[in-house]
Parts: structure tokens; C-alpha cells; sequence
């Protein structure tokens, strides 16, 4: 499980927000909202342990994640804004790359079938850097077709750039990882199609 | 574990291999900046002879120095590096993975060129096996004390110069044993003693660089 306690984020020498809790069950969707620049983005970096925070406590499975942060990173698949792709390799290498370097034994048939499934295959052999945005999205959200064995999914503005059909997709994905016992936190200003309405904090709310 | 670090490993030579021009530009300013001493002091033999290892050195560090900024930046503004810090495998053995890569397409490449830069200046006959003895254990260091810079200059405005302001008088120790290795074999005194302080300086900068280098990027992705 997760849960935040009493958190504050500063931000250069501006307190973004404080006080602010959630808890994040198994099964559970939570949508962050709040208008931009609000610290949306921050909070979800707290919650990976990419950034500390200036109070509070962010604990996984009971455990403050300072004390034990390889528990957590193990269990966690974090997409942020930047897309982790680099330009002089393809999409399957820069796949097969980021699921090595998180740990996972990933073969190359798996990340084929993955890409293709996200809609990839014809541009298996290209470099990155000739992929439109959307697509160069869609080469780091295949990681979550390979990654169902981690639980928590957070996932920074994953709608972005994609088409209405692949919003539905990446909607669907995302229930069907809660209903099977997984958590999803994402952030997003777009409407998807969720299966169950997601549970909503509004950062705004803790704003200072 | 090791899976990290072969991944790591195998996708910045693939990298390294795919943007080679930056490799060859390392390896050009490495050659230029020897040629450029002999028109600058002279081409008397005796005297390019009798400055060879320091310049030889220097051209190497200044090298290093010169594609060190490298080492990070284009995983640290596409993401990459915050997907390897929530990596649930320890952050010492990918950043060993980055640096071994790093010296493998940059450092290796100048210590293979230095014996022919030697015979351009001079080098006496006996000093070659020296030479690249000691950069083969010199820029080993120079790259694990440059990670460590360039991980904690990372993102920073101006990063580049301030990076060489940090790193430059950590490597005037190596730069002292290094030189001072192949004069010490031209001068008849023998190497050995400057070239287990090289080595000694190696293990320890892989003992303790790895570390500092991880712990200082955390707080720069922050």
C-alpha cells in the first residue's frame, strides 16, 4: 500500500503545497489533478523517491521509502515527462534497455510482441529520433505491457500526444492492471475512458 | 545483478559506436594539441624530447577533460538517468557500467595513439612501454574522477567550465605520477614506484568514485 503523511514540497524557495496526505490501495486508480504549475509532477517525483521532501513521510507497505528504497523500486514503474528514449537507437533497443536497466529479465520476443501491440511494428528498425511524438509516447508506455509484475504504476501525463483510439487502449490497460490488484497514480487534463472512475486529489487544495 | 551493468555497458558502446564523430573529435584534439607544441617551442629535438611525457600527459588529461560533459548530459535531459535511479539494482554498478564505457571509447583510443605521437616528439626507444602503462592506468582515474564532477555539475548552467575548475586539480596527482613515471625510466631510476601509486590510485578511485558519483547524482536529478 501506499500512503503520504502530511507532505510539503519546496520548489527553489516557494513552498508548493504542505499537509498534504493520500493513501493508494490495491486495485485503486487515483487521478492527481490541479491546475499547472501547481505540483503535480513534484508530488509524483516524491512518491517515486527521485526527489525528497521538505516534511512528511511517503511510506510503501508500511515502510518510509527513505529507509528502504530498493522495496519500493522493485514493485514500481515510474513513466515521467521525459520520454527515456534515446535518439540514436530504435524503439526496440531503447525498450529492451529500459527493462534491463529496471531490473527486468526481459527477452527480445516479449518487447516485439509489446511494441507491436502498442501499434509499433513497422517502425521496429528505425531510429528514434524520425518517430513523431506520439509515437516516441508510445515506445515508453509499451514498458507496461512487460511490466504487470509491478505493482504500482505511476505515470506522469501518459495521454499526452497519443489519438483517441490509443487513449482508450492505454485507458483500458490501466483498469485492467487495478482490476487484477495493481495501483495506477497518473496525472492528466484529458477525459479518459476508464472503466471505473478513478479517485481524484485535488493538489490545488494544499496549495500555499 | 550483472544484467544491469551489461545492458548499461553494451548500450553506451552502441552509442558511443553510432556517435563515433565525437570519439574521433577526442582523439583529433588529442593529436592537434601535441602537433601544436612543436611549432610553438620549436622543433628542437633534444628539447620535444625532454618535455615528450608532460606533454604527451597533459594532451591526454585535457582530452578526457574535453568529452567528460558528455558522460551524463544526454541521459540526464532525456530521462534516462531517472529511469536508471529507480532502478531497483544498485546505482554503483550502472554508474561503473557508464564510466567503463566512457574510458573504453574515449580514454582507450588516446593511450593507443600515444606511442605514435611519442615517435612525432622524440621519445626515446625505452620509454614506450612506460608511457602506455601509465596511461592505461592514468585515465582510468581521470574518467572515474571526472564522473564524479560531471555528475555533480550536471544540469548546471555554464556546467562545462565549472566542471573543469573542479576536476583539473584532482587530476594534478595523477598528472605528477603519470609524467613523472616515463621520466623516471628515462632518467634510468626505474618506473615501478611511480606505477603502483598509478595502480594503488585506480583502486582506490573504483573503490570510492562509483559512490560519490552515484550519491552526487541523486541530489542533481533532484
Amino acid at each position: 500500500m501506499l500512503e503520504v503523511h502530511d507532505l510539503a514540497c519546496l520548489k527553489g524557495d516557494r513552498l508548493l503545497f504542505r499537509g498534504l496526505a493520500l493513501r493508494l490501495q490495491a486495485g485503486g486508480l487515483l487521478r492527481v489533478a490541479g491546475p499547472n504549475g501547481v505540483g503535480k509532477t513534484s508530488l509524483l517525483r516524491l512518491v517515486t523517491g527521485l526527489a525528497l521532501p521538505e516534511a512528511g513521510e511517503v511510506r510503501w507497505r508500511g515502510v518510509g521509502i527513505r529507509r528502504d528504497r530498493e522495496a519500493l523500486h522493485r514493485e514500481l514503474l515510474y513513466l515521467g515527462h521525459a520520454p527515456a528514449l534515446n535518439d540514436l537507437l530504435t524503439p526496440l533497443e531503447n525498450l529492451r534497455f529500459a527493462c534491463a536497466a529496471a531490473g527486468d529479465e526481459v527477452d527480445e520476443e516479449n518487447c516485439i510482441i509489446a511494441l507491436a501491440r502498442i501499434g509499433l511494428e513497422h517502425q521496429l528498425d528505425l531510429p528514434a529520433r524520425v518517430l513523431s511524438q506520439g509515437q516516441r509516447r508510445r515506445v515508453g508506455l509499451a514498458r507496461l505491457f512487460l511490466s504487470a509484475r509491478r505493482p504500482l504504476w505511476v505515470l506522469d501525463e501518459p495521454f499526452t500526444a497519443l489519438d483517441a483510439a490509443a487513449v482508450a487502449e492505454l485507458a483500458e490497460t490501466l483498469s485492467d492492471h487495478c482490476v487484477a490488484g495493481g495501483m495506477v497514480m497518473l496525472t492528466t487534463h484529458q477525459d479518459a475512458p476508464f472503466a471505473r472512475a478513478p479517485a481524484v486529489l485535488d493538489v490545488g487544495a494544499y496549495a500555499c | 545483478m550483472l544484467n544491469t551493468f551489461v545492458a548499461v555497458l553494451r548500450r553506451d558502446l552502441l552509442l558511443a559506436w553510432r556517435g563515433r564523430a565525437d570519439v574521433l573529435v577526442t582523439l583529433a584534439f588529442f593529436v592537434i594539441v601535441v602537433c601544436l607544441f612543436p611549432f610553438g617551442v620549436g622543433a628542437e629535438p633534444n628539447l620535444l624530447r625532454a618535455i615528450a611525457p608532460g606533454v604527451l600527459w597533459v594532451a591526454a588529461l585535457l582530452a578526457c577533460l574535453l568529452s567528460l560533459h558528455r558522460l551524463f548530459a544526454q541521459d540526464h535531459v532525456d530521462g534516462t538517468l531517472e529511469q536508471l535511479l529507480l532502478s531497483s539494482e544498485p546505482a554503483v554498478l550502472w554508474v561503473m557500467a557508464k564510466v567503463l564505457a566512457f574510458w573504453l571509447s574515449t580514454g582507450l583510443p588516446v593511450v593507443a595513439v600515444a606511442p605514435v605521437l611519442g615517435l612525432l616528439l622524440d621519445l626515446e626507444q625505452g620509454a614506450y612501454p612506460v608511457l602506455v602503462i601509465s596511461l592505461a592506468l592514468g585515465t582510468p582515474i581521470l574518467a572515474l574522477l571526472g564522473a564524479v564532477g560531471a555528475a555533480l555539475t550536471l544540469g548546471l548552467r555554464g556546467g562545462g567550465m565549472l566542471l573543469a575548475l573542479l576536476v583539473l586539480p584532482l587530476f594534478v596527482p595523477v598528472l605528477i605520477f603519470g609524467a613523472g613515471a616515463v621520466e623516471a625510466e628515462l632518467s634510468g631510476t626505474g618506473a615501478t614506484a611511480h606505477l603502483l601509486l598509478l595502480g594503488g590510485g585506480l583502486a582506490g578511485a573504483l573503490a570510492l568514485a562509483p559512490w560519490a558519483c552515484a550519491a552526487a547524482l541523486r541530489v542533481s536529478t533532484e
